[in-house]
């Protein structure tokens, strides 16, 4: 078999496919469900149930998306320039960690306080996406794997931290940092209603992305870079610096969740703040097109299924890490479907 | 430094080094067939789980241990066979169907063990592969003491490295897999499939890193944790560069690598210990890793069209 393009791909073509894609995911999900002895609708019910059917449920979800459109947005920002940051983690980790020591250690007030933290998270961040970039970039270095061992390390970095210097002395010996003072967390949106502004400032940053990526020369030269680093370095785009930049975006971008999770949502900094949130982004990148705005709303998507796949496996005998499965095989579903919608398969 | 002599003479630490490099050689040879086929396979991480669990699951279920090496090594192959044909035939990119088969490889081992064994709190043991006995092998000091407590399974992964290389240099099979990694075309143009010979190396590959995955519940821990896999699918991505793509420098670098692991155990034990934080001996596998890519990187032995997918018919 072979590839061939498809000049003018038909309507029903590229949307039959990418649903034939959702439903494929559906039929696994019911085929799991089954394995479990379980009613694959009451599941599908109990999931949607759990991620929408309450305020508080709805609640939930968005509170959920909220570190997953930064890490979103980190994955799509890298990957459009073809930069495999598979490191939000620890960039999430980063920025967490920072946001805990001014927040604690400063003694700053809190309007002062929570943008400072915010700033230093961004700049932590990009700073450990730096290095791999600047290994890829100088020496050729692969950027996949350090990212990805990076994650490894940052993790002991901080379970040390956690467990020495940065220990809460009031903490009853749990490795978990002291807590920020009130006026140093993010206020909630409305009064009684448990979401905050970390929210919001996802939404801006999905917005901000967006525009730089259509109306900005570095959107242009990251666009270009992807595309064909050659070709882009010919038309004279300083490749080495666009990805530089990327990487302090992206590393920003991905930073912001542990800023937003620790000043919006904890309060404090532990070793399990992050469920994967950095390795669930690629997947919420990828559904999303590498689309900033598509990213929040694969965000939210993929927040509800695993909210709603937590509240099932409290009431039914299907395991939560069915979310997971659900999440990744929608995902190669989906690129396969998207890749369908251009070339067809011809024998020979 | 009396400490770190007295370390490096004892039989019990040679035996370590070749026990951690066991599964570290039997997944990064998987890599390394892939690879030189001209595949990235970032599945690596998810399949060593997928294989720790099945290898375990079936003898658990009362299989035995070789069968239970086999369907380790089939349930990798599986999850093999999906990363090819999304990354072959349909030239999907590398990265994130190797990132997608992680998670789902992952996600579905820890799905299947909470179905298998819904109600226990800590993992059942199994009785796991038991050292070979020799005559005399173990009355030889340090190194015969070191062999003399090898299971069968660090024999085979020994055995796999000897077995890649002869294929891969002494066999037109081998032959057709470098070509397919560095020149594609010259492949097509023998009349050999370029997609069959990439897709072969493919599942192959994922067998022998499920198996180095069954290695750490069958041979080494007796038991199947989360996260037990902890990274060493990323760093035998990293060995394979470390080795230049070749078995025998990557079979070396595993067992540096296993060598400076085993050490940072025993350090733990030591004056050394009292003093640095344990999670800074724990950081160094993943440092180290990061360092023999940034020493190897000025060598430029890549195959030449390592993730460049190929359609028959294109220029």
């Amino acid at each position: 078999m072979r590839l061939e393009p498809i000049a003018a791909p038909t309507p029903a073509r590229r949307l039959g496919l990418p649903a034939l894609a959702l439903a494929a995911t559906v039929v696994l999900a019911s085929g799991l469900s089954m394995l479990a002895g379980a009613d694959p609708l009451a599941t599908f019910g109990q999931i949607l149930q759990g991620a929408a059917g309450s305020k508080f449920a709805l609640l939930e979800t968005l509170n959920r998306a909220t570190p997953l459109i930064f890490t979103g947005l980190a994955v799509a920002v890298a990957f459009r320039a073809k930069l495999w940051n598979i490191g939000a983690e620890a960039q999430l980790y980063a920025g967490a960690l920072v946001t805990v020591v001014i927040g604690t250690q400063t003694g700053l007030p809190g309007p002062l306080a929570i943008p400072a933290m915010a700033l230093a998270a961004v700049v932590a961040g990009g700073l450990v996406l730096l290095g791999p970039v600047l290994l890829k970039v100088r020496l050729g270095v692969d950027e996949v794997v350090t990212t990805l061992l990076l994650n490894f390390i940052m993790a002991l970095f901080i379970s040390y931290l956690l467990e020495g210097p940065l220990k809460d002395p009031m903490g009853m010996g749990w490795p978990k940092s002291p807590a920020l003072p009130r006026d140093a967390r993010l206020p909630r949106i409305v009064e009684g209603l448990r979401l905050h502004w970390g929210f919001v400032l996802a939404l801006i940053c999905a917005l901000g992305v967006w525009v730089m990526q259509t109306r900005t020369t570095l959107g242009y030269e990251i666009r270009a870079t992807g595309l064909n680093p050659q070709a882009a370095r010919f038309a004279g785009i300083p490749v080495g610096r666009v990805l530089v930049k990327t990487a302090l975006i992206s590393g920003g971008l991905a930073a912001l969740a542990g800023f937003s999770e620790v000043a919006g949502l904890k309060g404090n900094l532990t070793a399990d703040l992050s469920p994967g949130f950095g390795y669930t982004g690629i997947i919420v990148a990828m559904l999303a097109l590498l689309h900033p705005l598509g990213v929040v709303v694969s965000a939210l998507f993929v927040a509800g299924i695993f909210v709603g796949a937590d509240s099932m496996s409290r009431a039914a005998e299907v395991p939560s890490y069915i979310a997971d499965i659900l999440l990744a095989a929608a995902l190669l579903f989906m690129v396969l479907a998207i890749l369908l919608t251009r070339v067809r398969v011809v024998r020979g | 430094m009396t400490e770190i002599v007295e370390i490096l003479l004892s039989a019990s630490f040679w035996a370590a080094v070749l026990r951690i490099a066991s599964p570290l050689i039997f997944a990064t040879m998987g890599e390394l067939i892939c690879e030189r086929a001209g595949v990235l396979n970032l599945g690596i991480e998810g399949i060593m789980v997928m294989g720790a669990f099945a290898g375990w699951m079936a003898v658990y279920a009362g299989l035995g241990l070789w069968p239970g090496v086999l369907f380790a090594l089939l349930a990798g192959m599986a999850f093999g066979a999906v990363h090819a044909v999304l990354t072959v035939p349909f030239g999907l990119s590398q990265h994130v169907v190797g990132l997608g088969i992680t998670l789902l490889a992952t996600s579905s081992t820890y799905y299947a063990y909470r179905l298998s064994l819904p109600e226990v709190t800590s993992p059942p043991r199994i009785e796991p592969f038991q050292p070979l006995e020799w005559p005399l092998l173990e009355r030889i000091p340090v190194v015969g003491e070191a062999l003399a407590a090898q299971t069968a399974l660090t024999w085979l992964a020994f055995a796999v490295v000897v077995v890649v290389a002869l294929v891969l240099y002494r066999t037109p099979l081998g032959l057709a897999l470098r070509a397919a990694g560095e020149n594609p075309q010259a492949v097509e143009s023998q009349g050999l499939s370029v997609t069959a010979i990439r897709m072969g190396a493919v599942i192959a590959g994922s067998g022998l890193m499920a198996v180095g995955g069954a290695f750490l519940t069958m041979s080494a821990f007796s038991s199947f944790f989360f996260e037990m896999v902890n990274g060493r699918g990323w760093i035998c991505i990293a060995l394979v560069v470390f080795g230049a793509w070749k078995p025998g420098k990557a079979l070396l670098g595993a067992l540096l690598f296993a060598g400076f692991d085993a050490l940072q155990i025993r350090l733990q034990q030591t004056g050394l210990g009292q003093i640095v934080p344990y999670q800074v001996f724990l950081m160094i596998p993943y440092v180290l890793s990061i360092l023999a890519l940034v020493l190897m990187s000025r060598r430029a032995e890549v195959p030449a069209a390592l993730m460049t997918p190929f359609n028959r018919g294109d220029r």
